[in-house]
């Protein structure tokens, strides 16, 4: 046998001799004494590799009937078998856990889409102007498809055999594509609709909506950490990720688009419009003019429809107060509210990647690109942004002051339209181009998150409606790229039972055994051991997360949550602090587990499919730096708890 | 025996795999409950307890199937290290020391638990005239049973192990991330990885 072997087996002979040592000798042991046993037991009964949520349901009856047992001889059989079956019931009736098969069930649908190559391919043309553009390009697709689907896996699979190949061709380090790819992948189990933040919920007693409300921006913030500190990398360091040719970021034009942007104008609205009343070019066809047209007018017609709805929204209230009398007036107002902020806020951020490809191949000076990468031209990301923020902030006032058009609406429009002014005198035929192609790609995923997401964080559905509503979505965007046949629904659909049954019988075994553990009172103790090192709430929120980093190695973020979040929550309260802030904290330090070498996932599903010469050695120094942008993200959300609480603060008053 | 054993190996997998198509009833079942209450104003009552008893069937049904294609989550760490054998008979102890009391424990209980709720005629209290639950709640026992013969037949698997020092195979079925179904869908080729080490070794040599 080889040394690891011995190494852990001595690990856990230790822990047991340790508990047995620690403890008092068995005729002063208490119930809670046992209850420590149990836990130290459980953790080397995980280690011998047994079905975890066997493990825990073995251990839970045993434990269970002694802590009955102490109570009362003849009733404790009975009372164990009472108990393990109400718990089993109450996981079989949770209504919170029943958006996990439907959440998995989409991830698998859109991952058989196989959208990942298009996505990538027009991230890759859009972000070309950017230092370090394929890494860049690399993290924003895993960070989109992660999100979608939420199967670390099989998104670090699929971008291994994509963009792995394009940036070792392009000269890219190994280490920085191998920790780009791996750290993108882990991105979709922090990033919400995540499972991972529903089984938090479900464990915690936290609103899953919450949760994803919190998640969502500390979610944003690590992907655009890990972009800049790719664009700084890059800059600094060109020999680590040299820029593209120019023939690498050529775009191939259609003959007819050729033929006007030479004859013409190179700009796609002049060019068009041109060719449509000039009739010089006889040989174009009026039918793709149009269709073209079309396509490059759809970012102006986005902007005038939201901005439609949301002025009929902001005008609304007066008529419905009227109508319906005083008593309805801060109802309807309320609803009326988060709605305009809804389609302010929600449809604009699918608007804001527009002038991206615009931005970001124009610019000359890449510097100016370089720090505000998604956002590309600073002008065009400024006046585009403003007003995604403008109306969600302006509306509420509006709703009240029940006024037609308020001046922050005009301003809004006004900013608008100046954006889009910039944006079409820089776009032109290659740009239209590569707009297409993030519509075929980039916006039906975009457009699916935010509706799932934004419904549900606006309250419009819960999450277990918004879950089969996007499992829906799912089914119709596979169906969309001709996809769906019955081969696909077949692997998507067992493949989601196995994985819901993995998840949800580890729930039944978890809470036997938490039960257990506090039947017997061992969380008694643990709390009055914690109570008694008195310790800040800063030096308490720091043992945790180490704890949880070290249990991160050893153990799968499930069995961590089911297992220990039971243990930590209940002290949260001592320390005064929030159950939502702790579970934004935690997500994201499990998200340092996926990362940590030598146990790293992400690096196997790597290895696999990379070429013999790239060693896991060199994954794991790759993915390091990725690792410390996670710590850092981790104290940047502890010290600036708004990151995270922010929106939900903001949602639910 | 053996016959016997891949008999029920079968009958899992048939059964989860029959029930986990409830996942699709399930989305059509929610979505159409999202339009009937918001577009034509008719919410259904019990739509809210069928959703449950479709989740809680779908996951107990497939629980024997999970355990016969090995998902369920293990830690692995050490335990991937160690050789088969090592492997067998830690598991043919824990399958004798927690499994099998835990799984029958709870077929047992649930087996009363099922028999309670249909002598009682017990409905749903969520909404007012809720749907009947014990048929649902029959589900424990049956789920148990099964994961009970499927436990059965892993026993017997660790015993071959034991015996041959090499696992059984499992029957063939869909992986999550199966690598060359990844590859033909994007495309790559086994030569294509293999050309691109070219790069890797000239990065390293220009160290």
């Amino acid at each position: 046998m080889r040394k690891e072997v011995w190494f852990g087996l001595s690990i856990m002979a230790a822990v047991v001799l340790a508990a047995f040592i620690l403890l008092p000798s068995p005729s002063m042991m208490s119930n809670g004494h046992l209850g420590l046993l149990m836990l130290a037991l459980v953790v080397v009964a995980i280690m011998l590799g047994f079905p975890t949520a066997f493990t825990l349901m073995g251990m839970g009856m045993v434990f269970g009937w002694i802590a009955y047992r102490s109570q009362n001889p003849d009733l404790a059989v009975q009372q164990t078998l009472d108990l393990m079956v109400q718990r089993t019931y109450s996981v079989m009736s949770n209504d919170v856990l029943i958006s996990i098969p439907l959440f998995v069930f989409m991830g698998y649908l859109i991952e058989r889409a196989n959208l990942i190559e298009k996505l990538f391919k027009s991230m890759h043309l859009a972000t070309a102007r950017v230092p370090g553009s394929l890494a860049v390009a690399t993290i924003i697709t895993c960070a989109i498809f992660a999100t979608a689907t939420g199967i670390v896996g099989a998104v670090v699979t699929l971008m291994g055999l994509l963009a792995l190949p394009a940036m070792l061709r392009a000269g890219y380090s190994v280490q920085l594509s191998a920790g780009a790819i791996t750290a993108g992948g882990c991105l979709g189990i922090l990033i919400p609709p995540s499972v991972m933040l529903i089984v938090y919920g479900a464990t915690a007693g936290v609103s899953v909506v919450k949760l994803y409300a919190g998640a969502f921006l500390p979610g944003i913030m690590l992907a655009t950490l890990y972009i800049v500190y790719v664009i700084v990398l890059a800059k600094f360091k060109p020999h680590l990720a040299p820029p593209m040719s120019a023939e690498d970021r050529h775009v191939p034009l259609p003959p007819f688009a050729e033929v006007i942007s030479t004859s013409i104008s190179s700009k796609v609205l002049p060019g068009l419009i041109g060719a449509i009343k000039g009739k010089r070019n006889a040989a174009v066809p009026m039918r793709d003019l149009l269709s073209h047209l079309f396509l490059g007018l759809l970012p102006a017609i986005a902007v005038v429809l939201i901005m439609g709805a949301v002025f009929i929204k902001v005008t609304k209230p007066i008529e419905q107060a009227a109508l319906e009398g005083v008593v309805e007036m801060g109802g309807s107002s309320f609803d009326s509210a988060p709605d305009a902020g809804d389609s302010g806020g929600l449809a604009e951020p699918e608007l804001e990647p527009e002038p991206e490809p615009a931005g970001g191949l124009q610019t000359p000076p890449a510097e100016e690109a370089s720090p505000a990468t998604p956002a590309a031209v600073p002008a065009a990301a400024k006046a585009e942004v403003s007003p995604a923020v403008a109306p969600a902030a302006a509306e509420p006032v509006a709703a009240q002051e029940r006024q037609s058009a308020p001046a922050s609406f005009w301003i809004a429009l006004a900013s608008c339209a100046v954006a889009l002014a910039i944006f079409y005198a820089y776009f032109s035929f290659a740009r239209l181009e590569i707009f297409k192609m993030l519509l075929g790609s980039f916006f039906p995923l975009a457009v699916m998150i935010l509706a799932v997401l934004g419904t549900i964080v606006f309250g419009l559905a819960t999450p277990t409606e918004a879950a089969a509503m996007g499992s829906l979505g799912g089914l119709l965007l596979a169906a969309a790229y001709r996809r769906l046949n019955m081969g696909v629904l077949r692997e998507s659909v067992y493949l989601t039972a196995k994985t819901s049954a993995m998840v949800c019988w580890l729930f039944v075994g978890s809470s036997i055994f938490s039960a257990s553990f506090a039947l017997l009172g061992g969380q008694e103790i643990i709390n009055q051991w914690v109570l008694s090192l008195d310790m800040t709430p800063v030096q308490f929120m720091i043992l945790a997360q180490v704890v949880i980093f070290l249990l991160g190695w050893p153990l799968e973020w499930t069995e961590i949550i089911v297992i220990f979040m039971p243990i930590f929550i209940p002290l949260l309260p001592h320390f005064g602090v929030d159950p939502l802030f702790f579970g934004l904290l935690v997500a994201l330090n499990l998200q340092t587990a996926f990362l940590s070498p030598p146990v790293a996932m992400a690096a196997f599903y790597l290895k696999g499919v990379s070429p013999p010469h790239v060693t896991l050695n060199q994954i794991f120094v790759g993915m390091l730096p990725f690792m410390a942008i996670q710590v850092l993200a981790i104290v940047l959300l502890y010290q600036f708890p708004a990151i995270g609480m922010w929106l939900p603060s903001l949602l639910y008053k | 025996m053996q016959k016997l054993l891949l008999t029920i190996d079968k009958i899992s997998t048939f059964i989860g795999q029959s029930f986990s198509w409830l996942i699709v009833a399930l989305t059509f079942m929610i979505s159409w409950e999202v339009f009937s209450r918001y577009v034509l104003d008719a919410p259904h009552p019990w739509a809210f307890d069928v959703m449950s008893m479709m989740y809680g069937t779908l996951f107990m049904m497939a629980g024997a199937y999970t355990l016969s294609k090995n998902g369920h989550v293990r830690g692995d760490v050490l335990y991937g290290f160690f050789p088969p054998r090592l492997q067998a008979g830690l598991d043919l102890a824990l399958y004798f020391l927690f499994f099998m009391p835990g799984v029958f424990a709870l077929a047992w209980a649930g087996y009363n638990f099922a028999a309670e709720s249909w002598a009682i005629n017990e409905h749903s209290n969520i909404t007012a005239d809720g749907p009947p639950v014990y048929p649902f709640k029959t589900i424990i026992p049956i789920a148990g049973a099964f994961l009970l013969a499927q436990g059965l037949v892993e026993i017997v698997r660790c015993i071959v192990c034991l015996q041959q020092g090499e696992w059984p195979k499992r029957g063939e079925d869909v992986e999550e991330v199966d690598v060359e179904k990844l590859k033909e869908m994007v495309h790559v080729k086994d030569e294509d990885i293999a050309q691109l080490d070219v790069f890797v070794i000239s990065q390293e040599n220009k160290k």
